[in-house]
């Protein structure tokens, strides 16, 4: 058996997003810029996109801006907001430590630029209160932007009490929804959100696009500059192919966000009470409002890569957020977030189910996961210390 | 494959895993802030390594190192063994994917760590600049 369980990375693309792609590559092929009707039937399709994406966010079509993923997205709303906040001489950015490197990253260029970035506490439980944002803007913070749910640990913002802050405070609010939509319902105007960013594969569109919405009214700032596509804000010929199955895939989620979610909170939850009882784990991330997809555990006296590697051959395709995962000797932001020291965080484990994984699969990462760890604590010289009592345990 | 069939083999099987009781030198290596700590127990009898253990918190390839380098020790001399390079261990791994040297760098410095102890604890002269100095490294501090 090889159980996938590492939709949080990527998914796999669903029969009807690869079906609502493949008249696009050959028989609907124009350039929907072109005056001509061949050009002007892509566009056509363009627009129905674009029609889904609103109808679905809760926003007009016009107010959908399509990139080439997640990352631009955010890379896009945020530079956007800084923009418009300089010309006001606002240059006070509000986010949080635990967010994705394609906002941290951005903010640390204006950071470089002038701009004062304040990163709100991310508690233990890896959440971010309207309260924390309520006290840290100031008169001149002219962005706040706040991720809708954490792609590892998996907990979910108040994004809506955080929204209304910003609104109150006349603050633009950005929110990186890359591991939400399509797995929450989502209203932007309902939920106060000023700009979101999506990303289609991660709810079984293909990669390699996303959208950027932005309320009516936000001067956008070019990332990419060029031709004069999506309101002249995103140059370069619109990927019609990706959109149109990102459109489709997205229209699917929603509709089955319920179904789905009553699966995935019986599997999900199944697996987070199996793995508490390996001695010396903890649960990462808020254990309610959290990704019904999401379960991600530290497990004491281990490293993580080598408990992937050995999960792999067991056939349990997973992810962690140790150093050696990472490409750095620093174990994930988000775990140092929320306060897990090095011990622990080194010896991390993300599963994160899709509606597509089944019970038969939970019962064999159960069966797999305790005998991992396991095998590992007995070859570990820092779970020897702990038994022995030469060190402390971190997690009781 | 992230890494050779080597290092998955000693991975997967490591080899002479455990501790040794009484050992005639025990070295440990490394912090739990890097992620890897490698401890190496051994015993020495007329200056040949009879038995060497290990245990090893850490990614696969420190454990194929820690792993791989105990086989290449085994029946070997003090001095032999002392000898025993980071390059080497590369070697005999297959090599090691660029992030993964300091894995074996490791394997090699808690070798000598623990001759290092077998030398101490028996009075035996022997010149201190041949051995790594674990207190003033910085190597976890550069990344």
């Amino acid at each position: 058996m090889r159980v996938y369980a590492d939709n949080a990375a990527t998914t796999r693309m669903s029969e009807v997003a690869i079906k609502a792609m493949m008249p696009y590559m050959s028989e609907v092929y124009g350039n929907p810029s072109s005056l001509h009707s061949i050009g002007q039937e892509a566009k056509e399709h363009l627009d129905n996109a674009r029609a889904i994406m609103a109808k679905n966010l809760g926003c007009e079509p016009f107010e959908i801006i399509f990139t080439s993923g997640g990352s631009e997205a955010d890379n896009q709303a945020i530079v956007s907001a800084a923009t418009i906040g300089a010309r006001k001489n606002k240059k006070h950015i509000i986010s949080t430590a635990f967010e994705h490197h394609a906002v941290l990253h951005t903010l640390k260029k204006l950071e470089k630029q002038g701009y004062e970035v304040e990163l709100l506490d991310v508690h233990e439980n890896g959440m971010v209160t309207a309260q924390q944002v309520k006290n840290a803007i100031r008169e001149d913070t002219c962005l706040v932007t706040i991720m809708y749910a954490n792609n590892e640990i998996g907990s979910v913002m108040p994004i809506k009490e955080i929204g209304a802050v910003c609104k109150e405070k006349g603050v633009l609010f950005h929110t990186d929804a890359v591991q939400a939509a399509g797995h929450i319902k989502i209203d932007v105007k309902e939920q106060n959100i000023d700009m979101l960013s999506l990303s289609a594969h991660k709810f079984h569109g293909p990669k390699g696009v996303g959208a950027l919405y932005v309320r009516r009214g936000i001067m956008l700032s070019n990332i990419i500059e060029g031709g004069a596509q999506e309101r002249g804000k995103r140059a370069g010929t619109e990927n019609i192919p990706a959109i149109m199955g990102m459109a489709a895939a997205f229209e699917d989620a929603c509709n089955n966000i319920d179904a789905h979610t009553e699966k995935l909170l019986k599997m999900r939850d199944r697996l987070i009470e199996g793995l508490s009882k390996i001695p010396h784990s903890v649960l990462n991330g808020d254990r309610e409002s959290r990704l019904a997809g999401n379960v991600h555990f530290c497990f004491e006296g281990i490293e993580g890569e080598a408990l992937l590697l050995l999960l792999d051959i067991q056939g349990v395709c997973a992810s962690s957020g140790s150093a050696c995962t990472s490409g750095s000797l620093d174990p994930s932001h988000v775990l140092m977030a929320i306060g897990r020291p090095h011990d622990i965080a080194h010896g991390s484990l993300r599963l994160s189910l899709s509606a597509e994984n089944t019970e038969e699969e939970v019962d064999h990462i159960l069966a797999v996961v305790p005998k991992v760890v396991a095998q590992l604590r007995n070859m570990s010289p820092v779970w020897r210390d702990l038994q022995e009592g030469r060190r402390e345990y971190v997690i009781q | 494959m992230l890494y050779s069939k080597t290092v998955m083999d000693h991975f997967t099987n490591p080899r002479n895993v455990g501790t040794i009781d009484g050992a005639d030198g025990v070295g440990e290596v490394g912090n739990v802030k890097c992620g890897d700590i490698m401890k190496i127990y051994l015993k020495i009898e007329d200056n040949i390594i009879k038995d060497v253990k290990f245990e090893t918190f850490g990614c696969g390839s420190a454990i194929a190192a820690s792993s791989i380098s105990t086989e290449m020790i085994m029946g070997k001399s003090v001095e032999e063994a002392l000898a025993l390079t980071n390059k080497e261990v590369v070697e005999a791994l297959g090599g090691l994917p660029a992030p993964k040297i300091h894995c074996s760098v490791l394997a090699e410095e808690a070798i000598k760590a623990a001759i290092k102890d077998y030398y101490d604890k028996n009075g035996i002269e022997y010149d201190k600049t041949q051995f790594p100095d674990c207190a003033n490294c910085d190597h976890c501090d550069h990344h």
